[in-house]
C-alpha cells in the first residue's frame, strides 16, 4: 500500500442556480514514501480539492484516503498529528509577528511553550527570516509570508508535507528559494504531495506527476515518462502577424505528422513531427515562398505543456482563461 | 534541524482544551493591541453617543427623578455591547476568508477553542467599553442608586448578553462568510432594534406599534435590567404590558440562556463541518 492512497474520490458542490459541479470525479493517488508528487492541472481541475480532503478540510461524498496506515476520514485528528499543509493563500495571523505565528501553531500541536519557543526559534533560523521576525506579518511581502505560511506546516516536522500551489504569485527569486526549501525537505525524507499549475514546477520537483482535468487523474509517472508518451520532436513557429496564421497552419499540417495546434499567444504553432531537421527546413521554406513573415523557428522536444495538450485539447492556461481566471 | 517528528506533551483533554482557547482568546487580544483602532472606536463611539443625548437630546427630553443621564446611561451600555458582539462575526467571517482558519483546522486543536478565543476577544473590548462609559456616565452627572451587589449583576448581566450574543454573530460570521455583509446587516437590523426600545426614550411615549414592538424587544428586557439593577428607573414610569417588559431580568437571563445552547453547539457544529 501508499504512504498515501486514494481510491475512487468524489466530491460534488451544488452552486445556487447551477448545474451541480463534480470537483473530484472518481480520483485515484499514489504517493510513495519520501517522494514528491504534483499534481497538475488548471484552475478547477480539483487540485485544492483533493488536497483539501486529504488535510481533513472537507469529506468527500465518497471513497476512501489512507496516509500511512491512518484513515483520513474516520480517524481525522492522528491524521492531523503526522501532517503539515500550506495553502496558496498564505494562512498567517497578519497581526502577529512570525515569531508568533509559529509558537501560536506549536502551542496548538500542544508542544509545550519550551518546545515551541525552540522549534519557532529554528523555522525563523532556516527561513532565513531573522531580521522579520519580531514585526508583525503584516508588513512582510509576499514571499516572506509564504514563508512564514510554509514553516507552520513544517511546525512538527511532519513525515507527510501538503503543498497547495506553493508558489503561485510569487517572483521568480522567491520561487527559486522556496524549491530550494522543498527540495532540502525531501531530501531528509519528508513525502510531499504538492499541486501546480506551473508545469517547470512539476518538472523541477516531481519524482511523479499525476496530471488531473474535471476531477480525475487523466494520466501519470515521471515528467520523462509523460513526455515520452506524447513522442517524438516537434516543431514550433512564431509568426510576425497573427492573420497568416491559416496558411502557416496549412503548411505545418502538410510536412507534420499530426495536427498544429496553437501553443499560446495567438501566433505559436506547434506540429508533431517524424524527423525534426527535415520538417523545419520544409516548413521554413514553404512559408518563405507564400511570403509568410517568421518571428521564430525551431525544434523542440516535448514539455510537459504538450503533455498537457494532448491529453486535454487545452493549455493549462487557457483552461484558466475559460474559467475566468489569471492564470 | 531537529528529524523526528515532534510529538504532543501528554495531557487531558479538558486541559488541552483550555490551551487551545487560551492560545486563540491570546490571538484575538494581540489583535487588540497591534491593531488599536478597533479598540479606539468601540470606545470613542459610547464615549461620543453618551456626550450626544446628554447634551443634544437630554434638554429635550424631559425624564421624572434624577434626570436623563441617568435614565440615558443603561440604554447606552446595552447599546454599546451589543454592537460590540457584532465583532466575533465580522472578524469569524475575515479569518475564514484569509484561510487562518483552514490552517486551524488542520491542526490537532480543539475548534470549539478557536470560537472560544473569539467570543472571549469580544468580552474583553465589552468590559473595557463598560469602563469607560461608565467614567463618562460618572463625569455627565450618572449616579448608581442600589447596592454594589446590584451593581455588579447589572454590569454581569450586560456582559453576559453581550457575551452570549457574540456566539449567534459568530455563527452567523461562519454561515455568510462575508465581513462586509456581516457588518452592514448587523448594522440595519441592530440599529433599528436598539433605538425601538426603551433605551434612549421611555417606550410609553411611542405610537402604539412601535410601543408594542419596544415592549417585546429584548433589548428593551437588558436595558430594564440594567436600569433596575443601577437603581436608575424613574419613579412614576409602567414598564408596560408585556411579560417581558414585566419580568426584565428573568426575561434576560432566559434570552442568555437560550442563545448560548442554541448557538454554541450550532456554531462548533458548522465550525467542525466548514467546507468549501
Amino acid at each position: 500500500m501508499a504512504f498515501i492512497e486514494a481510491r475512487d474520490l468524489v466530491k460534488t458542490y451544488t452552486p445556487k442556480g447551477a448545474p451541480v459541479v463534480r470537483a473530484l470525479d472518481g480520483l485515484d493517488l499514489d504517493v510513495a514514501q519520501g517522494t514528491v508528487t504534483a499534481l497538475l492541472g488548471p484552475n478547477g481541475a480539483g487540485k485544492t480539492t483533493t488536497v483539501k480532503v486529504l488535510t481533513t478540510l472537507i469529506r468527500p461524498d465518497s471513497g476512501t484516503a489512507v496516509i500511512d496506515g491512518v484513515d483520513v476520514m474516520r480517524d481525522p485528528d492522528r491524521v492531523r498529528r503526522m501532517i503539515g499543509a500550506s495553502g496558496q493563500y498564505a494562512a498567517v495571523d497578519e497581526n502577529l509577528t512570525g515569531f508568533e505565528n509559529l509558537m501560536m501553531v506549536g502551542k496548538l500541536y500542544h508542544l509545550g511553550s519550551k518546545v515551541a519557543r525552540q522549534r519557532a526559534t529554528e523555522l525563523i533560523e532556516l527561513f532565513d527570516l531573522v531580521d522579520a521576525a519580531n514585526r508583525p506579518v503584516k508588513g512582510f511581502s509576499g514571499g516572506m509570508r509564504r514563508r512564514i505560511d510554509l514553516a507552520g506546516a513544517l511546525v512538527i516536522n511532519p513525515p507527510v508535507l501538503f503543498l497547495d500551489e506553493p508558489t503561485t504569485g510569487l517572483d521568480p527569486r522567491s520561487r527559486l528559494a522556496l524549491w530550494d526549501i522543498i527540495e532540502s525537505l525531501v531530501s531528509g525524507g519528508t513525502t510531499v504531495l504538492l499541486t501546480t499549475q506551473y508545469l517547470e514546477e512539476a518538472d523541477r520537483l516531481a519524482d511523479a506527476i499525476s496530471v488531473i482535468d474535471n476531477g480525475r487523474v487523466i494520466a501519470k509517472g515521471t515528467a520523462d515518462e509523460l513526455k515520452a508518451s506524447v513522442g517524438g520532436q516537434r516543431v514550433a513557429v512564431t509568426l510576425v502577424t497573427e492573420s497568416d496564421a491559416r496558411a502557416l497552419t496549412d503548411i505545418m499540417s502538410r510536412f507534420g505528422s499530426g495536427d498544429p495546434v496553437e501553443g499560446g499567444g495567438g501566433r505559436t504553432f506547434v506540429v508533431p513531427v517524424d524527423n525534426g531537421p527535415v520538417a523545419l527546413s520544409a516548413i521554413v521554406g514553404a512559408a518563405a515562398e507564400q511570403g509568410i513573415a517568421l518571428h521564430d523557428a525551431g525544434m523542440r522536444r516535448p514539455t510537459l505543456d504538450d503533455v498537457f495538450l494532448q491529453l486535454t485539447g487545452h493549455t493549462a492556461e487557457q483552461a484558466d482563461e475559460a474559467e475566468g481566471t489569471a492564470a | 534541524m531537529t528529524s523526528a517528528t515532534l510529538q504532543p506533551l501528554a495531557g487531558s483533554a479538558i486541559s488541552r482544551f483550555l490551551s487551545d482557547g487560551w492560545v486563540t482568546t491570546w490571538r484575538n487580544l494581540m489583535k487588540i493591541i497591534r491593531v488599536p483602532e478597533i479598540l479606539l472606536f468601540s470606545l470613542i463611539q459610547p464615549i461620543m453617543f453618551v456626550l450626544l443625548f446628554t447634551y443634544v437630546f437630554g434638554a429635550a427630553i424631559d425624564i421624572p427623578g434624577d434626570g436623563y443621564e441617568s435614565f440615558l446611561m443603561a440604554g447606552i451600555f446595552a447599546q454599546t455591547v451589543v454592537f460590540g458582539s457584532t465583532y466575533s462575526g465580522s472578524a469569524m467571517a475575515q479569518d475564514l476568508k484569509d484561510g487562518i482558519i483552514d490552517r486551524f483546522r488542520t491542526l490537532p486543536m480543539s475548534g470549539a477553542a478557536v470560537l472560544v478565543g473569539r467570543t472571549n476577544g469580544d468580552l474583553v473590548i465589552n468590559s473595557l467599553s463598560m469602563l469607560v462609559m461608565m467614567g463618562t456616565g460618572f463625569l455627565v452627572g450618572w449616579r448608581v442608586n442600589s447596592s454594589p451587589l446590584e451593581f455588579v449583576a447589572g454590569v454581569a448581566l450586560l456582559l453576559l448578553f453581550a457575551y452570549a450574543f457574540s456566539w449567534v454573530m459568530a455563527f452567523l460570521g461562519l454561515a455568510v462568510r462575508s465581513p462586509e455583509i456581516i457588518n452592514n446587516v448587523s448594522f440595519l437590523v441592530l440599529f433599528p432594534l436598539t433605538f425601538i426600545s426603551n433605551a434612549f426614550v421611555p417606550s410609553e411615549n411611542l405610537p402604539t406599534p412601535l410601543r408594542v414592538f419596544a415592549e417585546w424587544n429584548p433589548v428593551s428586557a437588558l436595558v430594564q435590567s440594567a436600569r433596575e439593577l443601577f437603581g436608575n428607573v424613574p419613579p412614576g414610569t409602567p414598564p408596560g404590558d408585556a411579560w417581558t417588559a414585566q419580568n426584565p431580568i428573568a426575561t434576560v437571563i432566559i434570552g442568555i440562556a437560550v442563545m448560548l445552547l442554541i448557538f454554541v453547539p450550532l456554531s462548533i457544529k458548522r465550525f467542525q463541518t466548514l467546507s468549501r
